[in-house]
């Protein structure tokens, strides 16, 4: 007797080997390829997305994020998992298709696996194997015993995936014990009968299993071969046409997300692809109202997702008990599309998606109007699902059918008569230059057709009205003013920048603030734009067109403080220990950790300590613009978690360097009843006050009057 | 059903620095902002939302002038069938009588089931729904925060009283309401929908459209006339309270106690 090379010259009961498995490749190949047709039928009646440009840039991305597995150590323990069951996966993908193949053809080897370099690989992937069965093992404990939180469903969203997640394991288990019973069985009966034995690796899965096999009779070995074969190839086929159905799916697919997933994510999706903002008034409807309005990449995100829960786990919405958590906007979204666009039977669309569940909706209002586009979700996500793009489309929906919160009307409305939220005067939004004292120190040009400047500071409304903020404009011009720019501001002719407007969804409006800044703007002839609000610093280098470049103040400070224009006292409280909270708009959104940190590590004997939440992974304080103005369902605010997390890191001042994180923050620090022992201060605000002003009257060697003259100038 | 809603433009009281004009006479009025009547919007989102229910049409009316056509179109983008500017050099200078007076002219030119007002206008006197009723021989109710139509021949309506609570009356179809703000929420109108609308015409109607004597409307009829315009000077200001953060508490327990607000 002898064992036979191929499969296919099994026989079984009734049919052949090469029969029986020829059948089962053509059903499962057939059927796989039936299914994803059908999960493709939505993507062709979605929205149009440009995806198709930039192929090597594409190709970068897929190099880094999909076999690179760059997102996945920031989860240790998963992502390590993770990278070892990728690995395995691809090391086994030849192996999987040579199992397949030696069902229908005799003496099948895959081209370049002949010989030694054969042998190697066999080596490897019985090694593979190995490691995706233990990985198996080590994620089904994981899911049972330890439970991390960020698996668990809550009630409001369904019940627990921890089946389904078990099933899948367990059959990708399966898959790896039957292809290695298979080479095990083989090498067995080879050893038994005399023929060449082909080496599995030392201490591999199927090695131990052909140690367990030794003594086994032939023709039981036989049967293992046969039935491991069978078991292996019905499990595979089962898997490849079960993973269309859930989070498997992303197997397939994430490299396709990747693929295609944004290049430049730092703007905001177009209300239409292809459409100019001069053609808009003849789009009939605006944003995502339907799921056939997101666009095909969004639908392909939703069918990528792998539900492992990243992206809520970061999301402030959700840690702060909003009704809102990222994961679920995607996994209700994919139910949805499972649901209207069944395997079999007819399509049903055109259900509107945010409304009440017996009309079908699958998102409530308050679920959409709880983001604060913070981006930690996105910044998360190791396939590179895109958020932000699809709840402003929600909302761009919401605003078009006229469903806006009564707490944003008002400042909507407001925004389009005087160009704030807080409707108050155009005339007096220069007002905060007119402080008694600042004005005897510094003088704010505003700018106009005889009064011109190299430099603008775009104030923006929270700055230009709120008292406490007006603070803020004030230290920055007048570190402006210190380090010799030749700057000014609008005035009365700056509007709202529109970023949180455009946020909102409210297109048309942010559309007309930006047109008439873009004007005054040019109007003013300035060389370059600075601004210390991050938000305005975003849309104006991100949504706004043909206008000079922008600069945060963050950015001018640390650049002077190298030139050496820029120089510190030491801090006089040496107690103190300051912690930096990333501003999302400046931090995540834009990539600008090391700037501010510098400026502070330049003040001497400031100690600063980083939170556990920093740099990409900071906690938002709570929004801005107009979220200030949105009343939300939630627990806690945001900000009261992050302070609690400055304290927890030991610090007790919180240095930001935006007007709406100060707002937030020093709210926080009230409602946490933190008043006394943690307070906030503004970059621009630290900087104007520890800046070494000299005295031009005295000489550098009369120290002690320096000293006294510094302390003595105002601030 | 067929709907005329009221409708008035006014200034923004939450968006303008209301300061007397050098005069005393008058508001100085170079840079305020003008929105539709808060209480007239709330009208006119009811008035959508019971033909949304019922069936009908929705009719804005405004009397003014041409400015005033920007909240004629603002309430057409939230989804008024139609707008209605009455407009006449004769109108100007009526007081709320010739106001009703010039309403009801318009009125008797059309069928209407039901007349929608706001409760008042911001910078007006809450006359002109109960004037307009008297005059069309209509019923009227004030105040009123929510309405059911029972089978097209009457409403059930309720009426805010002193103290929040409720008053519900059956009413007689044709009839007049004056709508409280918080009988609903009025869906948001922004520039794209007021643009969806811009060319949409809106037919103006003038005295001898309406055939109204001239004597009955305009400066020369008005009973009531406005001889002086002032705000009122600051009185005593608030109490600050200095004390611990316990302190105050108690302080504050106590003067709510105090004034019968805690039980």
């Amino acid at each position: 007797m002898v064992v036979p090379q191929s499969a296919a010259q099994l026989t079984s009961w009734l049919a052949s080997g090469r029969t029986l498995f020829l059948t089962i490749h053509l059903l499962g190949v057939v059927g796989f390829a039936y299914i994803v047709a059908r999960r493709m039928v939505p993507l062709f009646r979605a929205e149009h997305d440009f995806r198709f440009d930039q192929p090597w840039t594409r190709l970068g991305k897929v190099l880094q994020f999909w076999l690179g597995q760059w997102k996945h150590p920031r989860y240790r323990t998963a992502g390590i998992l993770h990278i070892f069951i990728f690995t395995g996966f691809i090391v086994l993908a030849l192996r999987a298709f040579t199992v397949l193949m030696v069902g229908v053809s005799d003496n099948f080897v895959m081209p370049g696996l002949s010989g030694k370099a054969g042998s190697v690989y066999d080596i490897i992937t019985d090694y593979a194997a190995t490691i995706v069965f233990l990985c198996m093992a080590i994620a089904v404990i994981r899911r049972l015993v330890f439970k991390p939180a960020r698996y668990a469903v809550p009630a409001r969203y369904g019940t627990s995936h921890t089946a389904d997640a078990i099933f899948l394991l367990s059959l990708i288990a399966i898959l790896m014990v039957a292809d290695s019973l298979f080479a095990a069985a083989k090498a067995a009966g080879q050893a038994q009968s005399g023929q060449p034995v082909e080496m599995l690796a030392v201490l591999s899965l199927p090695w131990m299993l052909q140690k367990a096999l030794v003594s086994v009779p032939f023709p039981t070995l036989g049967t293992f071969y046969s039935g491991a074969y069978l078991v292996h190839e019905v499990t595979f086929y089962f898997l490849l046409c079960y993973r269309p159905f859930g989070i498997q799916f992303h197997v397939e697919s994430s490299l396709f997300n990747i693929y295609f997933a944004k290049l430049d994510r730092e703007i905001l999706k177009p209300v239409r692809w292809g459409v100019g903002d001069e053609h808009l008034d003849q789009v009939k409807s605006f944003g995502a109202k339907t799921f056939e309005n997101f666009t095909w990449k969004h639908m392909l995100d939703f069918y990528s997702c792998a539900d492992c829960g990243r992206c809520s786990d970061n999301c402030p919405a959700n840690a702060v008990g909003r009704p809102l958590s990222p994961r679920f906007i995607t996994i209700k979204a994919r139910d949805y599309a499972f649901q209207h666009y069944p395997v079999f039977g007819r399509a049903h669309d055109g259900v509107a998606l945010v409304g009440s569940k017996e009309r079908g909706g699958i998102y409530s209002e308050d679920e959409v109007w709880s983001c604060t586009t913070c981006g930690a979700c996105e910044e998360e996500c190791p396939l590179l699902v895109e958020y932000i793009d699809k709840i402003v489309d929600l909302r761009r929906g919401l605003v078009d059918e006229g469903n806006v919160p009564q707490s944003l009307q008002k400042p909507l409305k407001a925004l389009e008569s005087r160009g704030n939220p807080y409707g108050k005067m155009e005339k007096k939004k220069a007002d905060w230059v007119n402080a008694k004292e600042f004005q005897q120190t510094c003088h704010v040009k505003t700018l106009d057709h005889s009064n011109g400047a190299d430099t603008l500071y775009f104030v923006d409304s929270i700055t230009s009205y709120d008292d406490r903020m007006q603070a803020i404009g004030r230290a920055t011009a007048k570190i402006l003013a210190h380090v010799g720019e030749n700057f000014g501001i609008l005035g009365a002719a700056e509007r709202d920048s529109g970023h949180e407007v455009r946020r909102f969804g409210e297109e048309t409006l942010f559309m007309a603030l930006r047109d008439h800044n873009v004007d005054a703007i040019k109007a003013s002839g300035v060389q370059r734009i600075v601004t210390a609000d991050p938000h305005a610093y975003n849309a104006l280098k991100h949504d706004y067109k043909d206008i000079p470049p922008v600069e945060h103040i963050s950015q001018v400070i640390a650049r002077e403080v190298k030139t050496g224009k820029i120089k510190f006292n030491p801090l006089e409280n040496k107690d103190s220990v300051y912690t930096y909270h990333d501003p999302c708009y400046l931090g995540r959104h834009n990539q600008i950790y090391d700037d501010p940190r510098n400026v502070l590590d330049a003040i001497p004997s400031l100690k600063r300590v980083e939170m556990s939440r920093t740099r990409d992974r900071s906690f938002c304080c709570g929004g801005g613009g107009l979220m200030l103005f949105y009343e939300p369902k939630e627990d806690q605010r945001m900000g009261v978690k992050r302070v609690q997390m400055a304290a927890e890191a030991g610090a007790d001042v919180i240095v930001t360097a935006c007007p709406f994180c100060m707002t937030n923050i020093e709210d926080a620090i009230k409602v946490a009843g933190m008043e006394g022992k943690m307070t906030a201060i503004d970059l621009t605000e630290l900087v104007d006050q520890q800046i070494a002003r000299e005295c031009p009257d005295l000489k550098k060697e009369q120290a002690t009057e320096i000293k006294e003259c510094v302390m003595a100038s105002p601030n | 059903m067929e709907i005329l809603v009221c409708v008035r433009r006014v200034p923004d009281t939450s968006e303008n620095e209301i300061e007397l004009n050098t005069a005393g006479n008058d508001i100085e009025r170079d840079e305020l902002v003008y929105s539709i009547n808060e209480a007239d919007n709330y009208a006119a989102e009811e008035a959508l939302q019971i033909v949304a229910r019922v069936g009908g049409n929705v009719t804005v009316a405004t009397v003014g002038g041409e400015d005033d056509e920007e909240v004629l179109r603002r309430e057409m983008a939230m989804g008024a069938h139609h707008g209605v500017l009455i407009s006449d050099e004769a109108f100007s200078g009526s007081d709320g009588r010739g106001i009703a007076t010039i309403l009801k002219a318009f009125v008797d030119k059309g069928h209407y089931d039901l007349i929608l007002t706001g409760v008042q206008a911001e910078d007006g006197g809450a006359q002109v729904g109960g004037m307009l009723a008297a005059l069309l021989d209509y019923p009227f109710a004030s105040l009123v925060n929510s309405i059911e139509v029972l089978d097209g021949k009457k409403l059930k309506i309720s009426r805010e009283i002193e103290g929040g609570n409720k008053e519900i009356n059956e009413i007689d179809l044709p009839c007049v309401l004056s709508i409280q703000t918080g009988i609903n929420e009025p869906r948001y109108v922004g520039m794209r929908g007021i643009r969806q609308v811009a060319s949409v015409p809106i037919p103006t109607f003038g005295i001898s459209n309406l055939g109204i004597e001239s004597s009955a409307v305009g400066d020369a009829a008005a009973k009531v006339k406005r001889v002086d315009y002032f705000i009122p000077s600051l009185g005593k200001g608030a109490e600050i309270l200095h004390g611990s953060r316990e302190e105050n508490i108690d302080k504050v327990l106590e003067l709510v106690a105090a004034k019968g607000g805690l039980k």
